[in-house]
């Protein structure tokens, strides 16, 4: 089982971590690159209108905590190498976790329902986070970093644990639990973020939250069926090939 | 509704195992979804920049 378990997460996370990176590369990242452009812009601005220099740096520190010298992928292949390692990596991470609460919940992931893993997988780690915390490029303004983690973490945990309510227990009580579950996280506001200037188009900011869903859909859905159709496969085989390892 | 060889094989194991395996299988879920994701070096961060912006967590 532990060893069914790992390879099915680990199949199903090279399919979803590729297809993201594929539509990441062509609708996502390219918004990544034009806000960072627009990063310190604003700025650029204020020097030539002949604002002090310290005030920039101050703008700049905030809407961009980096140092200079901080390592970071070079621009090209290298910085596209990262990304898709970090996808798989990320998708390696969602797996193991559905996989988790597949076992430890005793809901079988199949190719059958995993349309309806993905879905909820969607809802709860992209639709939920999303609606408290729209979805932000480079230069930005944003709240404190922890603070949205946290709350980030909250909605996901509250919206997930719904759904394995609800596929465990069908009863009246489950699904008001479940609604609760669902709505809590919103009632707790999210950090919001403050309205600092930011030099990024309004129409921008508009394409990269539906660019983040559209992907986060795909992702899941990618992720909830391969995982099933490899979960079904590994465990007919054992009958068809006797391999002497017990799954 | 789940009649395949799934989910037999499933609930043919014991309780114990399954919480041992899903156990295992949080975990390191969890440090792949927090080092990609959440964590705050700056090499993890920079490295999986706009994986952490294209799928929604929180950034800078």
């Amino acid at each position: 089982m532990f060893r069914n378990l790992f390879l099915a997460a680990l199949v199903a996370a090279l399919c979803a971590g590729l297809v993201t990176s594929a539509f990441q590369a062509w609708r996502v990242t390219p918004l990544i690159f034009a806000a960072e452009s627009f990063e310190g812009s604003g700025e650029t601005h204020v020097h030539a209108e002949g604002e002090a220099p310290a005030h920039d740096e101050a703008t700049a520190a905030t809407a961009h905590d980096h140092g200079e010298d901080e390592w970071m992928p070079q621009d090209g292949f290298e910085r596209t190498a990262y990304t898709v390692l970090a996808n798989v990596l990320m998708a390696a991470g969602y797996a193991l976790i559905i996989g988790a609460v597949s076992v430890v919940f005793n809901l079988p992931v199949t190719f059958a329902n995993g349309l309806y893993w993905g879905f909820a997988g969607f809802a709860a780690f992209t639709l939920a986070p999303a609606l408290g915390l729209p979805p932000g490029m480079p230069g930005m303004p944003v709240a404190d970093t922890l603070a949205r983690q946290i709350w980030w973490f909250t909605a996901a945990i509250s919206t997930g644990a719904a759904f394995i309510i609800v596929a465990k227990f069908r009863a009246p009580w489950a699904l008001a639990l479940a609604v609760a579950l669902i709505l809590l996280p919103h009632l707790i506001a999210a950090p919001q973020a403050p309205d600092d200037p930011t030099g990024v188009p309004p129409r921008m900011t508009a394409e990269f939250v539906s660019a983040v869903l559209y992907n986060g859909a795909i992702f899941w859905v990618v992720l909830g069926l391969a995982f099933g159709r490899m979960a079904d496969y590994l465990a007919a085989r054992p009958a068809a090939i006797p391999s002497g390892a017990r799954a | 509704m789940n009649t395949s060889a799934v989910s037999t094989g499933v609930s043919s194991i014991s309780l114990s195992q399954r919480l041992v395996a899903g156990a295992l299988a949080l975990l390191l879920g969890l440090t792949l979804l927090v080092g990609t994701g959440f964590a705050g070096d700056f090499r993890l961060h920079n490295g999986a920049h706009d994986t952490r912006h294209a799928m929604g967590f929180p950034c800078h």
